[in-house]
């Protein structure tokens, strides 16, 4: 099941090229870029690791994707998304988030009931492949 | 610089065949061209160059519209000259006109020296170094003094990783920054020497002239112009007479010393001021007289050797 988490993720995966214009436009407006990998893509799960500190002081996207590129050789099989973090007073969050890269396999995810007194239903969602293995050998 | 970006930045030209003259015109390279000849005092040979950097990357924007194969310069430089020749202050310019013709795409210089590349412990550099490649990308690297990344004495300094570093950037992300190494001429060529992989990816090596009386007269003009400042017609005199006895002393770092003796010729203008009873009118202000020049000790050294020239 194809994960489906950020901006741009219901469209078919982003080419290099258009990543890049992603990041040329981030940059154009400040925002300092960084990237974060994961195995456990929950949709809960908002902290991913950071893959080296956030960008602050690069100023052309052929740097960034460079380091996407070895975010990617690093971590073939893991979850990668690319975050713009806007610092202006009043927002100071993650502002644009996209995936760029996803394992080959995505199980994707279960439905679990919990039973509660009354016969009241509880619905929660894990991760086939979370529960199959441990972290870092999970895809 | 792909195709697309260069049709992008001539739109006039798109169907009809445009004259390379009028495309110069057009595309403000002029302009910044005459900018540099009006700011940048003498330096033929450095003016030279950029001229025809300038034209072959026109050129190449027409060759790509016949649908001729265009392949972008390696524009890697090395200036070398004596101190105070306007190496750095040219690297500052280099970026900008870069930018203009649209071979780098940010134009920022990101000046950096052997601190800031080579590391303190092993597995230290290459991080150090790529951190520096990265935050320059788009825009110039200029390496100031970097005879100094190469130390031949320690065979185990880590300059040298450095060095690999540079050489493989340089190589492979050609479109995405421009390196410029700078330092004093002889030991840029011993540097060279030693390291030949450099010397071939170089393309330019252009070399500083030192200034000549009457241009750093016009220097002076202008740095003083710049502050608001001006000469009076003895002080002008008097320091034409500073700058040709300042020359023949050790240590002259031509336009830099000129700067230096600007500074302290304002410092000698100011105690005057200072001591006079009226208050000074705003020609005051500005006029350096003769007197702030003549008591500079250069005058007074008459050919000894005096390192503290004031």
């Amino acid at each position: 099941m194809r994960i489906t988490q950020g901006t741009f993720s219901f469209l078919p995966d982003l080419t290099d090229a258009q990543i890049r214009a992603q990041i040329e436009y981030c940059l154009s407006q400040d925002w300092a870029v960084g990237i974060e990998y994961t195995d456990d893509p929950h949709p809960r799960n908002t902290f991913w690791e950071m893959y080296g500190n956030p960008m602050f002081d690069l100023r052309d996207p052929a740097a960034i994707m460079l380091e996407v590129k070895a975010c990617r050789d690093t971590f073939p099989q893991r979850y990668i998304r690319v975050t713009a973090f806007d610092s202006t007073h009043g927002t100071e969050s993650v502002v644009l988030s996209f995936i760029v890269n996803r394992p080959d396999a995505e199980p994707g995810f279960r439905l679990i009931r919990t039973e509660e007194p009354g016969r009241t239903l509880r619905y929660s969602i894990e991760s086939y492949a979370v529960q199959a293995s441990p972290e870092g050998a999970r895809y | 610089m792909d195709a697309a970006t260069l049709i992008q930045t001539v739109p006039a030209a798109a169907g009809e065949a445009t004259s390379p003259r009028a495309m110069f015109a057009s595309s403000g390279v002029q302009a910044l061209l005459e900018q540099l000849d009006a700011e940048l005092v003498g330096l033929a040979p450095v003016k030279g160059r950029i001229r025809d950097i300038a034209a072959l990357l026109l050129i190449d924007r027409l060759r790509a519209q016949q649908g001729l194969q265009s392949q972008p310069p390696s524009l890697h430089m090395c200036f070398t000259g004596n101190p105070g020749t306007g190496k750095t202050t040219v690297a500052l310019r280099m970026a900008e006109v870069l930018r203009q013709l649209g071979y780098v795409r940010k134009g920022h210089l990101v000046a950096v020296t052997r601190d800031d590349l080579v590391g303190q412990f092993i597995g230290h550099t290459a991080p150090k170094t790529k951190e520096v490649i990265k935050k320059a990308m788009g825009g110039v690297l200029f390496i100031d003094e970097a005879y100094y990344l190469y130390r031949p004495e320690n065979e185990r300094d880590y300059g040298q990783e450095a060095i690999e570093i540079l050489l493989q950037v340089m190589e492979n992300h050609r479109d995405d920054l421009v390196v410029i190494l700078a330092g004093y001429r002889d030991r840029m060529d011993t540097f060279f020497s030693s390291n030949p992989g450099m010397a071939s990816r170089i393309a330019h090596h252009i070399d500083f002239p030192d200034y000549s009386e009457d241009e750093l007269m016009r220097i002076a003009d202008l740095m003083l112009g710049g502050l608001n400042y001006r000469f009076d017609g003895d002080a002008h005199e008097a320091f034409a007479r500073y700058i040709a006895l300042r020359r023949q002393q050790p240590h002259f770092a031509n336009a830099r010393s000129v700067r230096n003796a600007l500074d302290r010729i304002r410092l000698r203008h100011a105690t005057r001021l200072f001591g006079a009873d009226a208050a000074p009118d705003r020609d005051a202000l500005c006029r350096l007289e003769a007197s702030d020049v003549l008591a500079s000790r250069v005058f007074a050294a008459d050919g000894k050797d005096d390192l503290h020239a004031s």
